[in-house]
């Protein structure tokens, strides 16, 4: 049974409100490219963005109830068919759902059920059923399953970031680039360097990965990431090219909102959007070979605290864009926001799987197959992955 | 490594170029950490004549309140917009405390001369980690550090925790200060005043105490429990906020506390009750979340990975976590237990050092001193771990993967060139037998000695294995 199929049966069943139908049957073509030349982005929201302001439900009766003093925010908001709002800080994501290459999956989580950031990012990004059963993470496991899928090399995978997060630690290679303003070094104390590392495994394999990453981004005269439109432009630079990176992850924090939370979700919002924004248009044509997930560890309550914030939730939304993405749907198996329909009468009650939404995601994007996509990449699940995100 | 260079390496930050700890660490390496126990400072020259910076945060936040309502009031649509641009100047002097603080925590660290209890005053900040992005925060981090912190590292932990979980800077940090009880005085007051807009409970400082400082995720409580303990918390707030701050009483630790916004009622935790009592009901059960079990284990796993490797020996954690226990939290007894305990003298290294102590151990090693405090704080961020600016409450990572990252060792190999350019670079053989005694490798000598100029072979002796790990 398909995700799809599942979603329709609680539909009749419950009577919930069923979004983007049309994931079902879908023609199937030949894909435009091979899957050598695809590209994976992956966006962590750290610090549990809430899935309610990024897609407001506003045609929810409850929402009004819960979030009243917000609904302001959505006056003039995009909307995703009738039932929900894209928050106005989505530009250009909102502009690539109108364009169909954007799509939003609604009132999903991993299987974590606490409320703790740091053991849900971990579940998130190791892909196991508890946090810290592994140090390896799913991206990890992806690079792997490409190769052995396809009986190709390993594809580059990179992390814009100083280190490498957890999610793509593992035996897979690896690496990280991000940009400094330190002074560089003279080649002559390179190639000492390279020698002193020669006999250390550890520091030898991080030195030849940072002086390969830094031949892929040539001269790039960002001096940090915090410039999101520059940071943006750089992903876009290091994986557009042939021998570019074709795994890649960015982290964006900021996103706990526990007071004050228009404010903060707006700027962080803008910030995500004008990175995406400036990736898409810096990626050129290889947009079209692009897949990019944004997520998150866990959602926010469904009500406002006492300080207009939200606190530690479940359900989150996660957002799917890029040329290969059938975007313009919501996926979404609307829980409701009763109090009874809330998890423990508080959150947003997860649905969807978000680890199927991964693994269904990257399996239609990578031409793997779904299920071994599943096992591979988030094993010991009950759930199938969710397909109908990418255009077949 | 040799048991000198882990007295040195692995439990301080290195050997002072030119003093006698490589000789007193030969002499008996034990015997050089437990003195360090006695002879600590928690007040050196450099900390005692700081000037006090705290206790203005909360009248820089009404300013900002006020800001806003006046802009609302004039109608203005942006009300949500930052109008911290109307006092541009507080801003600025605050990032140059901010700044003071952190280049002043690297220098105490650089010049010390208990380098392991400097280790353990920053194992506890980041234990309490706090994170400045609230206009006011940056006056107050380093006085949580100095003020709650230092004084407590050889102390009981239940001081420490009551100290550093109530310090202005935490109450800011997450969200306390502005957390109001629902049944309050002041909210029942404010809520015929104020058209729907509730103000109440915010729970985030309840359930981190529970998670990152005390008990663990796993140690034993529920979601009630956390809701429980923020209706405790409430009234402790900072001062100077505007309209409750004339009801505030001030608090010994620079917080302040609000009878008035304080919940009233006896509370449950984890099947204790509470009885009602103002300040006094939040510090009780502070006081036995200090003394729990899953407390004890939770200290005992953190510190054990912090001096015997990421995936600490399960006999150590427990000899630390029964020491803690039965002791009642005396972390002077704590250190010693661990500086006894054969897990952490493992020969081989255990930890791939982080980039601040990485930085103290290679100004340590050159003797760079007058760096002014804006390229101190430039060069920390470029490394990636400015002190007080974690990502998260957790504090920065205290593993191996977080740290060892291409980009992030390119960085300290960009860093070490320059730095080994601008300091003397004669004997560079000399420093590195007396930083790493009887623990040099044979490869690292060799590329040393094959170096084209002294200044080449220094910044080598910075970046090589032996400074990567301890």
């Amino acid at each position: 049974m398909t995700q799809s199929t599942l979603i329709n049966r609680r539909h009749m069943l419950a009577g919930s409100l069923v979004i983007g139908a049309g994931t079902i049957a879908a023609p199937r073509m030949a894909f435009a490219a091979a899957p050598g030349e695809r590209n994976v982005l992956f966006a962590m929201l750290r610090g549990a963005a809430d899935g309610m302001a990024m897609l407001a439900p506003v045609g929810d009766p409850n929402f009004a109830k819960l979030r009243g003093t917000h609904l302001g925010e959505y006056e003039n908001a995009r909307k995703a068919d009738g039932f929900f709002a894209i928050h106005p800080a989505f530009e250009s994501i909102g502009a690539a759902y109108g364009a169909g290459e954007a799509a939003f999956v609604h009132a999903t989580a991993t299987s974590y059920r606490e409320r703790s950031h740091f053991d849900g990012q971990n579940l998130l990004e190791t892909g196991a059923t508890a946090p810290y059963a592994t140090t390896e993470g799913w991206l990890n496991r992806l690079t792997a399953l490409i190769a052995s899928e396809h009986g190709s090399g390993m594809p580059k995978a990179l992390a814009i970031a100083p280190t490498v997060p957890l999610a793509l630690r593992g035996p897979a290679p690896s690496s990280s680039y991000a940009p400094s303003n330190l002074p560089e070094a003279s080649e002559a104390f390179i190639d000492r360097v390279s020698r002193l590392y020669g006999a250390d495994k550890q520091l030898g394999e991080l030195w030849s990965q940072a002086l390969s990453t830094r031949e892929m981004a040539g001269d790039d005269t960002l001096r940090n990431l915090r410039d999101a439109k520059a940071a943006g432009e750089l992903a876009a630079s290091l994986m557009r090219e042939k021998n570019g990176a074709r795994i890649a992850m960015i982290d964006l924090g900021g996103w706990d909102s526990h007071a004050n939370q228009p404010g903060q979700f707006r700027r962080q919002a803008g910030q995500l959007d004008t990175l995406l924004g400036a990736y898409k248009a810096a990626m050129g044509t290889a947009w079209d070979n692009t897949l990019v997930m944004v997520v998150t560890e866990f959602g926010r309550t469904a009500a406002l605290n006492g300080t207009n914030g939200t606190d530690h939730g479940t359900a989150s939304a996660a957002i799917v864009t890029g040329g290969t993405v059938k975007g313009g749907q919501v996926i979404a198996d609307w829980p409701g926001l009763g109090e009874s329909q809330l998890y423990q009468a508080r959150d947003l009650k997860p649905t969807i799987s978000l680890e199927s939404v991964l693994a269904g995601a990257v399996a239609g994007h990578m031409k793997i197959d779904a299920k071994r996509s599943m096992d591979h990449l988030f094993p010991g699940r009950e759930t199938n992955p969710l397909t109908g995100l990418i255009r077949a | 490594m040799s048991a000198a260079s882990i007295g040195l390496n692995r439990f301080g930050y290195g050997a002072l170029y030119g003093s006698s700890h490589t000789k007193q660490a030969e002499l008996g390496p034990q015997e050089y950490l437990r003195k360090q126990i006695s002879q600590y400072n928690p007040s050196p020259a450099l900390i005692a004549s700081r000037p006090k910076t705290g206790g203005k945060a909360g009248a820089i936040i009404s300013a900002i309140r006020d800001a806003r309502r006046k802009r609302r009031n004039a109608g203005d649509e942006n009300t949500e917009g930052d109008p911290r641009e109307d006092y541009r100047e507080t801003v600025r002097q605050s990032a140059q405390v901010f700044r003071s603080d952190v280049a002043l925590r690297l220098k105490t660290a650089v010049q010390s001369e208990t380098p392991m209890a400097e280790r353990l005053v920053h194992f506890w900040a980041n234990h309490f980690a706090i994170s400045v992005r609230k206009p006011g925060t940056q006056l107050e981090a380093g006085e949580l550090e100095f003020s709650a912190i230092r004084p407590h590292i050889f102390g009981k932990f239940s001081d420490m925790l009551k100290a550093a979980s109530l310090h202005p800077a935490m109450l800011l940090y997450l969200d306390q200060f502005q957390s109001v009880g629902p049944n309050s005085p002041f909210l029942q007051r404010r809520r015929r005043r104020n058209n729907g807009r509730d103000q109440g409970l915010n729970e985030n400082l309840a359930r981190e105490i529970f998670e990152l400082h005390t008990l663990g995720v796993d140690g034993g409580y529920s979601q009630t429990d956390v809701t429980q303990f923020a209706h405790a918390l409430t009234g402790w707030t900072i001062p100077g906020i505007a309209r409750i701050d004339q009801f505030a009483q001030q608090q010994s630790g620079g917080a302040s506390f609000v009878t008035m916004a304080h919940e009233p009622g006896a509370r449950q935790i984890m099947g204790r009750t509470y009885k009602e009592g103002g300040a006094e009901q939040a510090l009780a059960i502070l006081d036995d979340l200090a003394s729990h079990p899953s407390t004890a284990r939770f200290i005992a796993t953190k510190l054990a990975r912090h001096f015997a490797g990421d995936t600490p020996p399960s006999v150590l954690v427990d000899r630390l976590a029964a020491d803690f226990q039965t002791t009642n939290g005396d972390l002077a007894s704590l250190t010693r237990t661990l500086i006894a305990s054969p897990e952490v003298w493992v020969d081989q290294p255990v930890k791939y050092r982080q980039p601040f102590e990485w930085l103290v151990s290679s100004f340590r090693m050159t003797g760079v001193t007058n760096l002014s405090d804006r390229r101190i704080f430039n060069v920390l961020r470029e490394l990636g771990q400015v002190p007080w600016q974690p990502p998260s409450p957790a504090g920065y990572d205290d593993i191996e993967g977080s740290w060892a990252g291409p980009d992030a060792l390119f960085r300290r190999v960009e860093l070490a060139e320059r730095i080994a350019r601008n300091v003397p670079s004669d004997d560079v053989m000399v420093r590195a037998q007396a930083a790493f005694p009887g623990a040099l490798s044979d490869n690292t000598r060799t590329w040393l000695s094959r170096a084209e100029s002294g200044e080449q072979a220094l910044g080598l002796l910075l970046v090589a294995p032996e400074m990567m790990r301890r």
